[in-house]
């Protein structure tokens, strides 16, 4: 019986990966084609004639903002409101010349130099937190309350001869 | 001024577009086109559409011109939507073509994104206050919209209480949004308004002419005596003095300013600074 006419395959399985491995290009590129036409086919589309888009140098706003050059809406006289007098200074300042940067010393509680040193014993102060009961002595704070270096730790003395 | 309204009247009904050009500092009539400094020579004194064929029709410059409140695009013209003065600002720098508007006089506000205003709340509904702006309709303002709110921290803000705050949503189509921090989470100044003073209303362009960098209405009431005035681009102020004297004496003065004269502003200054 299989050798009065050959089986006839689907169409589906035609499509398979497996059964296109022996097929040559063209016949892929055939088969590849009549699929796109048919997905295409099914999408839908607009039937309307193609608009072309009109480059356009006019743009519409509505703000006055852009038009005039407004100042900042509060306003305080003769120190009524000595914040809303610091904040026109600073808004209308920002209208005039937009790239200011301005820079504001904060004052400092702790200067430089203790920070400094404070880091310096960081070790110290961390490592007192990890010290067991017995080497907690060698964490005594001085009158400052700075920590004092560590002390050696005492090793294994090999008895001498 | 009334030849300058036959002028338009003419011209309208001649159907020519005339050039923004010519027309700065004139009053406008909604319905009227103007064209762009670009296309003047194109229009020649033929008018009705022909254009004569130049070599270097495709080099026009292309200068971004920004078409401001009162006035609309229509092809590559401006159409006039408000009557009033038109203006225009040239640009310090950059490439665009300078901004054209119509300055015009009206009551109404109209809610426009970035806009300061002042506000009255209205409701407190969940998460969000009801604030009336003046607008077709009352605002949204979301409670974490204010400095240093959060879920828990949330503003001490009641019903009646005055709010300076500006837009970040005011379209035709949507409700207005408005907040009281700029986009790095300050509140410059946004926020509630004190306690007392009064809030009065006048109209939109005496504001605009209040707030120009140099209005010598304010530098006057600046010298009279200590004040604090608060400008919402919806036509309202509020302003506040030590007595109740002086802050109606100052509400007055800026109702009045608009139909004054500067001389008759100059007396009334005058005897202001006597008593």
């Amino acid at each position: 019986m299989a050798a009065e006419r050959k089986t006839k395959l689907s169409k589906n399985l035609l499509r398979m990966k497996f059964m296109q491995r022996g097929l040559d290009s063209e016949t892929k590129k055939q088969l590849e084609e009549e699929e796109k036409k048919i997905i295409s086919e099914e999408h839908w589309y607009l039937d309307l004639p193609e608009l072309k888009e009109k480059e356009s140098v006019i743009i519409e706003e509505q703000s006055f903002l852009l038009c005039e050059d407004l100042l900042y809406g509060r306003m305080s006289f003769r120190g009524f409101n000595p914040e809303v007098e610091k904040l026109m200074l600073q808004m209308n300042a920002k209208n005039k010349a937009e790239d200011e940067d301005e820079d504001e010393i904060v004052e400092l509680d702790v200067s430089d130099e203790e920070m400094a040193r404070r880091y310096e014993t960081l070790v110290g102060t961390i490592g007192k937190k990890f010290a067991k009961k017995r080497d907690r002595a060698n964490y005594e704070e001085d009158e400052n309350g700075n920590i004092k270096p560590v002390k050696a730790k005492k090793m294994f003395l090999k008895p001498q001869d | 001024m009334a030849e300058a309204v036959q002028f338009a009247a003419e011209s309208l009904a001649g159907g020519r577009a005339r050039a923004a050009r010519t027309v700065l500092d004139q009053v406008v009539l909604p319905g009227e086109e103007l064209l762009l400094p670009e296309q003047e020579d194109v229009e020649g004194p033929g008018g009705a559409g022909e254009r004569p064929l130049r070599l270097n029709a495709g080099t026009r410059s292309r200068l971004r011109v920004v078409c401001g409140p009162g006035l609309r695009r229509c092809g590559d013209r401006l159409l006039v939507t408000k009557c009033g003065r038109l203006r225009h600002k040239d640009p310090g720098s950059g490439s665009s073509g300078g901004v054209y508007w119509v300055d015009s006089q009206q009551k109404r506000y109209v809610p426009v994104k970035g806009d300061h205003v002042i506000g009255i709340v209205t409701a407190k509904s969940g998460d969000i206050f009801k604030v009336d702006v003046g607008g077709s309709e009352p605002a949204s303002l979301s409670y974490l919209a204010f400095e240093g709110a959060t879920k828990r921290n949330r503003p001490n803000v009641q019903v009646g209480d005055l709010i300076y705050g500006q837009f970040v949503v005011a379209n035709k189509d949507m409700e207005p949004e408005m907040v009281c921090i700029d986009s790095c989470g300050r509140a410059n100044g946004m926020g509630v308004i004190g306690h007392d003073g009064l809030l009065f209303k006048v109209t939109l362009g005496l504001i605009r002419k209040l707030l120009a960098p140099e209005c010598e209405i304010i530098q006057e009431v600046g010298k009279l005596y200590p004040l604090e005035i608060v400008f919402g681009m919806n036509g309202r102020i509020w302003v506040k003095a030590k007595t109740i004297q002086q802050t109606l004496i100052l509400a007055n003065i800026l109702e009045a300013c608009e139909h004054m004269t500067a001389d008759q502003r100059k007396q009334i200054f005058a005897r202001l600074a006597e008593n």
